[in-house]
């Protein structure tokens, strides 16, 4: 039910998915229409979701939604209300956690803080029959492995956050469970180790080849490490795509609003190819969308195109036409964020709406934009996407 | 696009249940071992306890009937009731015919003419199925005709009928003596909270917002009298202000015994209590208050009204609760002390062990637990909001010199620890010398426990066997518990009766609770009988008696561990008790330590609850001060007092030199 218009898919995503259709093996885990409530609150609602083995899959939405609600269930922490979960053809649903076959990384990370950093990886390694030689011979290749080979024997509380987190994730992966689960690990870290960790996280997975589900509301740490975003709201799941395909085609406006930044504008269908915003006609795809519906309008600041100084003529406000969504702006602001401008424009065709333009430092340069100058711009059709709005 | 939000409801189906892991089943074999504990060691009692202050024993003349037979033994006469012959000779009042559970009458009372070498022949039945009687020690019962001839009838004896009924509580507000000890209590325990409190509120006051100097110097002199039993602070009154006390001038022709000594022996034994509850309120206190009121050029006394006590007001409600009912639920205190001045918990004493009506005792023991209750609750309510309070981020009170305060505060400090120390050293002298005040040589004569009664030596071991094994076992019993509580995840609905069950203890006085297991355990057809006038029942007894501020002490530790700790054990595949002994166990053990200090302490130092449940083996150091004091023995019983006092303190010591060595070892990660 929740089609956007579509839009032609760069040759970039086409060529992704139809790798990875063909390549795509049997799920690995597979939850079906799996429900959770809290007395009268329903926290998960009828979600159906397979992962392949070896994916990396994120849970992405905002704070409430439900993520942790539904690791929790994956693990047989919290037990859902209904619905079935396979794990390898195996069905899991209503097994105790103690036998499933994952480990877990949380938030705190949940080191054991009088056992030493040896001992917290071993913990999971011991009762299982393994020699105290081979237990050791692992911990080393563990500690090995997160680059904490000096570190054995100190305790939690003397290591960074940081290195905490490593630790906590060696121990889950000690025992080479077949799904690793993560829920926020690098929430609780600055912003700098944040960005390293996540590489060393996504470079030992790919490394095990271990099917791997993080939970977190950090939009730009589910693009860099997913190979498949499932972005969640109010307990339903809004989109699962790749990072391109979420964030070139989001199927909702929520995902469209959550994921990367948006200028809105009510909008409604003209005719095929056409929509009006304010009193101009823009052209863009209008799949899914018959003549008078209303929708919502949507473009991102970076997809924004200058075109420099341009012939005013062809722009007044009067003619509601805008040949290639071309309209003139008036440069109102300009913020300096380091890589890029972003402005803040206002256009006579969008009834003085302010628009949000990001744009490199190349084409400010080169075109000679500045505060108060007028400006044309571009918004190319097939960045142009319209959701349905209610009426 | 959230249309999902019009169809929110999970579709009705069978709720899913997760299996069982062995986990599990041993989790839930723990809670119904503890849960049963704690209904056996408390709800089962209890329950009793409170049916028995309701049930009235009546002899049931009409209920018996007999038969005699002539001197040949060969012919009867025609069967006629007790009631009928009673009411032809009279000779048992209407008054006697109400009985306590214990009651007998004699049967031959009914027969002027009874002689037991007479070959008349006797016989008896009940005109209903209930109705008992005693042959010997033989219990008979029922409508079944049984004869005897004289020389046994003379050994039959009636039992009373039991009716369930608000008698006892009528016949308990009809006697003077009984109904004033009500207000007594309550006048008493008003009048010490209010000294109390005022005294520990200066004293913390002091701690907290003067620079004096020795604070941690009086801080451990404060709380010296947890250390003793409360009968000590009766027997230095005693030998301070009683008949040849050397201050007896002071007290200008009013007696020690009494009102007077109640209330100072009260505020003695309550003040640490309430310096504890009052000096941690105050402690919490946020400087920004006092820079705001220091910015508003508020005057000091002003601050403190509007600042200091308004932040402490919790606490100070909360300490003025736990001193009402420690008072009002006194016993060794007003035994020593009391004189004639009836006192609630010194009735059920004499009702159950002066005059064996232990239903009277079991209407006093109700009527106890009303306040106490009812001071429970509220402090409960306080201290929820309290944690609300401390949960708020505040930047510690640093106070700045001042001479004048300062001063005050060290003089006041001093004036109180005089106070204390002059009462444990008026008992340590007593102890040590012939014969207050008169000869004042040293003796250890005062020593020789074994020459007198109350116990002896072995008295003193059994108080040592009875702390250790109730610091031991109930360390094991409470911690288990409080996991149970804070990390079984389901069985929410046992686990919230199970909470509910370790915070009773609080609220029911020693007396109670001893007077509850009397009930109980000494009823021949209780499977846990044979515990009965063991080491086992006291040890059991003590336990429960000071679950709750062990099981409170256990749950903040608890409560201070990651929840997440279980999930990783059940992740990695290992068994919760892998967990619990592996890491929950180490991390919380400064708090079992001081759970077992705790209940050692308390143990040695318990009379109220013990003091039912005796017997001539397990005579106890505590229950040894209270007799020897009753018999007049005072000096052994101020130094077996002193006993229990270097007891307590060597514990005190050696548990600081474990925990230290414990926590250097095991506890390197802190
Ligand atoms: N035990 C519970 N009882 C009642 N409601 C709960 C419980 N646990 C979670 N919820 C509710 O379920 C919803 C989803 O919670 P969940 O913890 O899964 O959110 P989340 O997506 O992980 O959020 P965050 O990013 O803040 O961690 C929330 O609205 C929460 O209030
Ligand atoms: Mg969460």
């Amino acid at each position: 039910m929740r089609h956007a218009m579509s839009i032609e898919p760069t040759p970039t995503s086409i060529h992704r998915d139809a790798g990875q259709a063909v390549t795509r093996p049997s799920p690995y885990l597979e939850i079906s229409d799996l429900w959770k409530s809290y007395g009268d609150f329903v926290a998960l609602h009828d979600i159906s979701l397979s992962i392949a083995k070896g994916e990396f899959v994120c849970f992405l939405g905002p704070s409430g939604c439900g993520k942790t609600t539904l690791l929790r269930a994956i693990a047989g922490l919290d037990l859902q209300s209904q619905g079935t979960i396979l794990q390898d053809g195996r069905n899991i649903s209503t097994l105790p956690a103690s036998k499933r076959d994952y480990g877990i990384v949380f938030q705190s990370y949940a080191l054991f803080p009088n056992l030493t950093i040896e001992q917290n990886i071993a913990f999971g390694l011991e009762n299982t029959g393994r020699s105290k030689a081979e237990i050791a011979a692992r911990v080393a290749e563990l500690l090995e492995t997160v680059g904490l080979s000096a570190q054995g024997k100190k305790y939690p509380a003397q290591l960074s956050g940081g290195q905490q987190q490593r630790i906590a994730l060696a121990r889950a992966i000690a025992i080479s469970p077949g799904l690793l689960l993560l829920d926020e690990p690098l929430s609780a870290l600055d912003a700098k180790v944040r960005v390293h960790l996540r590489h060393e996280i996504k470079a030992l997975q790919r490394k095990l080849g271990v099917t791997t589900i993080m939970v977190t509301h950090d939009q730009e740490e589910a693009l860099a490490m997913a190979d498949r975003i499932v972005v969640m709201n109010h307990g339903v799941i809004e989109q699962v795509g790749s990072p391109t395909q979420i964030y070139r085609h989001p199927e909702t406006l929520f995902v469209a609003d959550f994921i990367g930044e948006t200028n809105q504008f009510p909008a409604k269908v003209m005719s095929q190819g056409q929509v009006e915003i304010v009193h101009s006609a823009f052209s863009c795809s209008t799949q899914d969308f018959a003549a008078g519906d209303p929708a919502t309008a949507v473009v991102r600041p970076v997809d924004i195109i200058p075109h420099g100084a341009g012939a005013h003529a062809v722009n007044s406000v009067d003619r509601p036409v805008t040949p290639q969504n071309l309209i003139d702006a008036e440069v109102q602001e300009m913020e300096f964020l380091g890589m890029f401008w972003r402005t803040r424009l206002t256009a006579p065709r969008l009834g003085d709406r302010t628009l949000i333009a990001d744009f490199s430092v190349n084409a400010v340069r080169r075109l000679n934009i500045e505060t108060g100058g007028v400006i044309q711009v571009e918004i190319p059709k097939e960045r142009l996407l319209l959701f349905p709005r209610g009426a | 696009m959230t249309m999902s939000l019009a169809i929110d409801y999970a579709p009705l189906g069978k709720p899913l249940r997760q299996e069982a892991s062995r986990d599990d089943l041993v989790k839930m074999g723990f809670m119904a071992v503890i849960g049963l504990y704690l209904i056996i060691a408390l709800g089962a009692p209890l329950s009793i306890m409170l049916s028995k202050s309701f049930s009235t024993y009546r002899f049931d003349l009409a209920a018996f009937e007999f038969q005699v037979s002539d001197e040949t033994g060969e012919t009867w006469g025609a069967p006629v009731t007790a009631d009928a012959l009673n009411r032809e000779l009279g000779s048992v009042t209407d008054s006697e015919l109400a009985t306590s559970s214990d009651g007998r009458l004699a049967a031959t009372k009914f027969f002027k003419d009874f002689s037991f070498r007479s070959p008349v022949r006797y016989r008896i039945r009940g005109t209903t199925d209930d109705t008992a009687f005693l042959v010997g020690s033989a219990l008979e019962k029922g409508t079944q005709w049984r004869e005897y001839d004289s020389g046994t009838f003379r050994r039959v004896v009636l039992r009373p009928a039991s009716s369930l009924g608000f008698d006892n509580f009528k016949t308990y507000f009809s006697t003077p003596a009984l109904a004033r000890s009500i207000y007594n209590s309550a006048l008493m325990a008003a009048i010490s909270t209010v000294v109390t409190i005022s005294i520990a509120f200066a004293l913390a006051y002091g701690l907290t917002r003067s620079c004096m100097p020795l604070k941690g110097l009086f801080r451990g002199i404060l709380t010296i009298p947890i250390l003793v039993p409360s009968l000590l602070p009766g027997i230095a009154l005693v030998y301070l202000f009683g008949n040849q006390g050397v201050f007896k001038d002071w007290l200008m022709g009013y007696s020690i015994y009494g009102p007077i000594g109640i209330v100072i022996g009260s505020v003695f034994f309550t003040l640490p209590h309430a310096f504890l509850i009052i000096l941690t309120a105050l402690s919490v206190a946020d400087a920004r208050h006092y820079e705001a009121a220091a910015s508003l050029k508020a005057s000091k006394w002003r601050t403190f009204t509007t600042v200091t006590v308004p932040g402490a007001r919790y606490g100070i409600v909360s300490a003025a609760f736990v001193v009402f009912t420690l008072v009002i639920t006194d016993f060794g205190l007003p035994k020593v002390i009391g004189g004639q001045y009836g006192m609630l918990a010194v009735d059920i004493y004499k009702q159950v062990i002066g005059q064996q009506n232990f239903e009277m005792g079991a209407v006093v023991s109700v009527i106890l637990l009303l306040p106490a209750i009812l001071a429970f609750a509220v402090d409960r309510r306080m201290q929820r909001r309290q944690v609300a309070l401390l949960s708020a981020r505040a930047v510690p009170y640093a106070p700045k010199p001042n001479a004048r305060l300062d001063g005050l505060c060290l003089a006041f400090c001093c004036l109180v620890s005089l106070f204390i120390l002059g009462m444990i050293t008026m008992c340590q002298i007593a102890a040590v010398v012939k014969f207050w005040p008169y000869d004042l040589t040293l003796t250890a004569k005062n020593f020789a426990f074994d020459l007198m009664d109350g116990g002896g030596w072995a008295a003193y071991g059994n108080s040592i066997k009875l702390a250790l094994l109730t610091a031991l076992f109930g360390s094991l019993v409470v911690f288990t518990g409080a996991y149970m509580v804070e990390k079984a995840d389901g069985f929410r609905a046992c686990r919230g009766v199970f909470h509910f069950l370790a915070m009773m203890p609080m609220a029911v006085p020693g007396m109670v609770l001893g007077l509850a297991y009397i009930f109980f355990f000494n009823n021949p057809s209780n499977p846990f009988h044979s515990i009965y006038g063991t080491m086992t029942i006291l040890v059991l007894c003590t336990v429960t008696h000071f679950y709750t501020v062990a099981h409170l002490t256990a749950l903040t530790a608890l409560k201070q561990m990651d929840p997440e700790f279980e999930s990783v054990a059940a992740s990695l595949k290992q068994p919760f008790h892998r967990l619990f002994f592996r890491v929950t166990v180490p991390v919380c053990l400064p708090a079992i330590l001081n759970i077992a200090i705790y209940l050692f302490v308390n143990a040695m130092t318990t009379v109220s609850a013990v003091v039912f449940l005796y017997s001539t083996n397990t005579k106890l150091a505590s229950v040894a001060v209270l007799n020897m004091d009753d018999a007049g023995d005072i000096a052994p019983a101020a130094a077996m007092g002193m006993m229990i006092f270097y007891t307590n303190v060597a514990a005190k010591l050696i548990h600081a030199l474990i925990a230290r060595g414990l926590l250097t070892r095991t506890q390197a990660w802190r």
